[in-house]
């Protein structure tokens, strides 16, 4: 029976943690049907489980950062220059996400992190609970650094919460300058933006100030970090704001 | 194409609740669609009939209720309605706004028999 309301199956549970809500049943309608009142989100399941990922980060110190961009934004050479840099700082761990191929692991394992790698094959997004397998794979330790590499794009995995603790959207100079206008799903659920590949500013048209200002029209990002994975411009200013996280 | 997991996770609730309620299968579900929410319902009724296939949804129907979007804006206070992410405040001009409708994806009610 219900624990809320007293309806319902004598064998049904009341999960608090899930706190979903029951069905209601209407009265039965015309010709033996019945109208179930369901108003559940969707996505709670995936949301329960990113839940279940954020309490376990919070309760070893983990900082887990879900970094989202299109395809070829230089999400992985951003995070082997980041791994060679800060090496014996802290523990960093990480987890790739892409459709298919081990490359960006293999990368990555050059750098002396942890790595594990998700094919999500025709999935082109990360969701909860593959994070929540992976982790169980890594084991990260206590006041370590997490850096999930979801699949390059900017649509899906706007939608997904994976549990992070904050999710950094990466732009790089050689796409256009309007992409938070026209993905603005993903802006909207980033917290920093880092602007990349700025070392080849002087050969795109690309509009550093416009993006920004872009960018702030569809989200609340008030932080952006312009840095050149390749140079290594700009690089303090992301270690700073990893150190202060 | 996250809206197969959306239909995924669609199907998930809905045999939960036939489960639940004894049932077999659903005539109709009902669905809040939220402008905001990031769906595209043509991409959604695209996927549907591959992702529903040997449910308990096989052979219902859905229903969607769009929500549309609507906003607050944080420095004039003026509660307007939000077609896209980058729509300004149509008081003030401003972009600090709280979104107060429009994100919903719910499955409302499913009727059974």
């Amino acid at each position: 029976m219900c624990g809320t309301c007293g309806c319902g199956h004598p064998d049904v549970e009341v999960n608090l943690l899930l706190q979903q809500p029951h069905a209601l049943p209407l009265k039965p309608a015309v010709g033996g049907k019945t109208i179930l009142k369901v108003e559940q989100d969707i996505l709670s399941k995936n949301q329960l489980i990113a839940r279940q990922n954020r309490r376990l980060f919070k309760e070893k110190n983990i900082l887990a950062l879900n970094l989202v961009s299109s395809p070829g934004s230089g999400k992985t050479a951003l995070l082997e220059r980041t791994l060679r840099d800060l090496r014996g700082k802290k523990e960093y761990f990480v987890i790739e996400g892409d459709q298919q191929t081990r490359n960006d692991a293999d990368r990555i394992a050059t750098t002396g992190a942890k790595v594990v790698q998700i094919n999500t094959g025709k999935g082109c997004h990360l969701e909860a609970d593959m994070i929540q397998r992976a982790v169980e794979e890594l084991n990260p330790s206590e006041e370590s650094v997490l850096f999930i590499e979801n699949v390059g794009n900017l649509v899906c995995p706007a939608m997904f919460d994976l549990g992070e603790t904050a999710r950094v959207v990466i732009i790089s100079v050689t796409e256009g300058d309007d992409k938070p206008l026209k993905y603005p799903d993903m802006f909207h659920s980033s917290q920093l933006c880092i602007i990349n590949k700025t070392d080849l500013l002087p050969y795109v048209d690309f509009n550093v100030e416009k993006v920004k200002e872009y960018a702030r029209r569809v989200s609340h990002i008030t932080r952006f970090i312009e840095v050149s994975a390749t140079t290594g411009e700009g690089m303090d200013e992301w270690y700073r704001w990893l150190e202060t996280q | 194409m996250h809206e197969l997991s959306i239909i995924s996770g669609i199907v998930d609730i809905a045999t939960s609740e036939v489960c639940k309620a004894g049932a077999e299968a659903v005539d109709e579900i009902e669905l809040d669609i939220g402008k905001l929410a990031g769906i595209e319902l043509s991409a959604l009724e695209f996927a549907w009939p591959e992702g529903v296939q040997g449910s308990v949804l096989e052979h219902a129907r859905y229903k969607i209720n769009h929500i549309p979007g609507r906003a607050i804006c944080t420095i004039c206070d003026t509660a307007f309605e939000m077609e896209e992410f980058f729509d300004p405040c149509p008081e003030c001009g401003g972009f600090q706004r709280e979104i107060i409708a429009g994100k919903e994806m719910i499955v409302k009610t499913l009727t059974i028999s």
